[in-house]
């Protein structure tokens, strides 16, 4: 079965493989729309890239595996990830990430049974100026506390 | 103050866009460049520049553009390093974020001076709302016609792409990004060949960081001496350094390379936090060599803390107070490692995560006598013996912090 993809996003998908002189090199690209649209990797959204790329599944699957931020599980409706790195650790980071999973009942790597959050780790957001610092799906948010996680959670929860 | 380079039209209100940018005088040097000198000038200049790096490695922008074979009959290409993965920097999204058409008006002239007509800024993943504003001045820069066909009719072509990662820290080595740019995992190849000659799809390939391509542009508009003129040591001009953790200020400060890195924690980033005294400094991102309080004294530039045992790195630096304990630090270090080797080494992949392991039972209290001589020579066996930089940027600031800090770690193990 080929998953449900948008004409719309099969288009800009096409214009991102006349950037590359070899099909493969847009993998990432197409990859990160197929999980915006579908909400994860699926198995026959792995194939989907395959066929379109004219390579093996299991090249997909190989680099599905590699990069942390494409996921073969469900998201959640809202992607929490908070820096457990250094400069965010000297500033308040684990006990923010135990907090956060008290709050949500679940533990780093986890999903909410509702579907609405998923809370995981991540190395160096880039962002350690703000630190602690964390993402919401696309959004950074800096100098977080226990009390603008309580705002923003409340907002996110409504 | 000293003088600004990279960082002196920032406060102007949306200079992402390319008018505010051109009233500033943006890409003006662009076309002077292009309609008036020759690609060879443009080497010339930068290498006289004494531009080093700024990713990580220092190694002088000019000469490495020099080593793309001139007359081939194959592409040749650019890669931009905007994966800025080194834990403690956030400097190139600063320049991504407030100034875009910089970094494009920078690659056109390196793309003009190595003869390349397709560039690819790889970015990491997270900094998916950067790259949505390089696509949008990419846009704006082809509309004016500074990037695309027969650039300001001078028949100078170059196409310009975005390509986000997809998080892996390893990606922000220069050929595990090519390996990832090409649709594969990230893992990097054996050099030599240098990616100069043999870089992506095979082609020859100038990589540099997103600093280090920010600075043609002033390079080109105001010479190489001046530019050299305004470090403090031999290398030239700015260094945006990143200064996070226990500091009153935290932020980005652009200071001529070679500023004190004494100065730089109590000036400009206002010291240490709450009255507290300072532990430790690491100088240049989490690969580089720890720091005592005694060794800050010290210039910023690469040759300085290549002599003090450390490195200058990405410019990142991590400010640590009495308040850490080392065991903390060590933990998240080799916590770091041990996640992000790509494991084709042995000694990388075994060796990071054994001294994971045995770091995690220290602090767990559960640590034996042994144990720092244990990850001392699991340490020093990556050193030199692996594919890619990645085993001795884990190695020595392992062995750094275990040889300064050892008494102290000594008090996690009890019996
Ligand atoms: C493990 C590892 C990670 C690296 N990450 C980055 C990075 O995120 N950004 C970067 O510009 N350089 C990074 N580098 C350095 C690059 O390999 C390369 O030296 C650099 O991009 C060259 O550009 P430059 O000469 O302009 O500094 C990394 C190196 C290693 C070994
Ligand atoms: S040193 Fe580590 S990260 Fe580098 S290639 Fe070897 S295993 Fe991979
Ligand atoms: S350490 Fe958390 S953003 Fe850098």
């Amino acid at each position: 079965m080929s998953p449900e993809i948008k004409a719309s996003t099969e288009k800009k998908i096409k214009e991102l493989m006349s950037r590359y002189p070899k099909k493969q090199a847009a993998i990432l690209p197409v990859l990160h729309l197929v999980q915006r649209e579908l909400g994860y990797i699926s198995e026959d959204g792995e194939k989907w890239v395959a066929d379109l790329l004219g390579i093996n599944p299991v090249k997909v699957r190989e680099v599905v595996t590699f990069y942390s931020m494409l996921s073969r599980k469900p998201l959640g409706k809202y992607h929490i990830q908070i820096c457990s790195n250094l400069t965010c650790s000297l500033m308040g980071a684990e006990s923010l990430i135990d907090y956060v999973s008290e709050k949500l009942g679940i533990k780093p790597g986890e999903t909410s049974e509702d579907g609405k959050f998923t809370l995981t780790t991540v190395e160096c957001l880039g962002a350690c100026d703000q630190a602690p610092s964390m993402m919401i799906n696309t959004d950074y948010y800096g100098n977080m506390d226990k009390k603008k996680i309580d705002k923003i959670l409340k907002e996110l929860d409504k | 103050m000293p003088e600004k380079i990279l960082t002196k039209d920032f406060d102007v209100k949306h200079l992402f866009k390319i008018d505010e940018y051109m009233k500033k005088g943006g890409y003006k040097t662009l076309t002077r460049v292009l309609k008036e000198l020759k690609p060879e000038d443009v080497m010339s200049e930068v290498k006289a520049a004494h531009l080093r790096g700024r990713g990580g490695a220092g190694f002088p922008a000019g000469v490495k553009w020099g080593f793309v074979p001139k007359d081939v009959d194959k592409p040749k290409y650019l890669c931009v390093n905007a994966d800025e993965g080194e834990p403690g920097t956030f400097k190139d999204r600063y320049i991504m974020t407030h100034n875009p058409h910089l970094l494009l008006e920078g690659i056109v002239m390196t793309c003009f001076a190595v003869g390349i007509h397709t560039a690819y800024i790889y970015i990491r993943g997270e900094y998916e709302n950067m790259a949505v504003r390089l696509e949008n001045a990419i846009s704006e820069a082809e509309a004016k016609g500074f990037i695309g066909k027969n650039i300001l009719k001078t028949g100078f072509d170059l196409n310009v792409t975005v390509h986000r990662g997809a998080g892996a820290y390893i990606c922000g080595e220069e050929t595990a990004l090519l390996e990832s740019l090409e649709g594969k995992r990230g893992n990097p190849r054996l050099k030599p060949p240098f990616p100069a000659a043999v870089g992506l799809f095979q082609n020859p390939t100038v990589i540099n960081n997103v600093e280090t391509l920010s600075n043609v542009p002033c390079i080109m508009e105001k010479g190489a001496d001046w530019f050299v003129k305004q470090g403090l040591s031999e290398d030239g001009g700015t260094r945006l350094f990143g200064v996070s953790g226990k500091v009153k200020k935290p932020g980005v400060y652009e200071l001529p390379v070679g500023t004190s890195l004494k100065e730089l924690v109590y000036t400009y980033a206002g010291g240490i936090k709450s009255g507290k005294k300072l532990k430790a400094v690491i100088p240049g991102g989490m690969s580089s060599p720890i720091l005592k309080p005694d060794e800050i004294d010290i210039s910023m530039d690469c040759a300085s803390l290549m002599k003090a045992d450390s490195m200058l790195g990405s410019g990142a630096v991590i400010v640590l107070d009495e308040d850490v304990p080392i065991i903390d630090v060590l933990r998240k270090v080799t916590q770091f490692y041990s996640h992000e080797s790509c494991g084709q080494c042995t000694p990388c992949r075994i060796g990071n995560s054994w001294i994971n392991k045995i770091v995690k039972r220290i602090y767990r209290g559960e640590g034996k006598k042994e144990d720092l001589d244990k990850i001392e020579k699991l340490a020093s066996n990556i050193l030199g013996r692996t594919l890619c930089p990645l085993g001795d940027a884990a190695a020595m600031p392992i062995l750094s912090i275990v040889k300064k800090f050892r008494k102290e770690l000594e008090s996690f193990i009890k019996g």
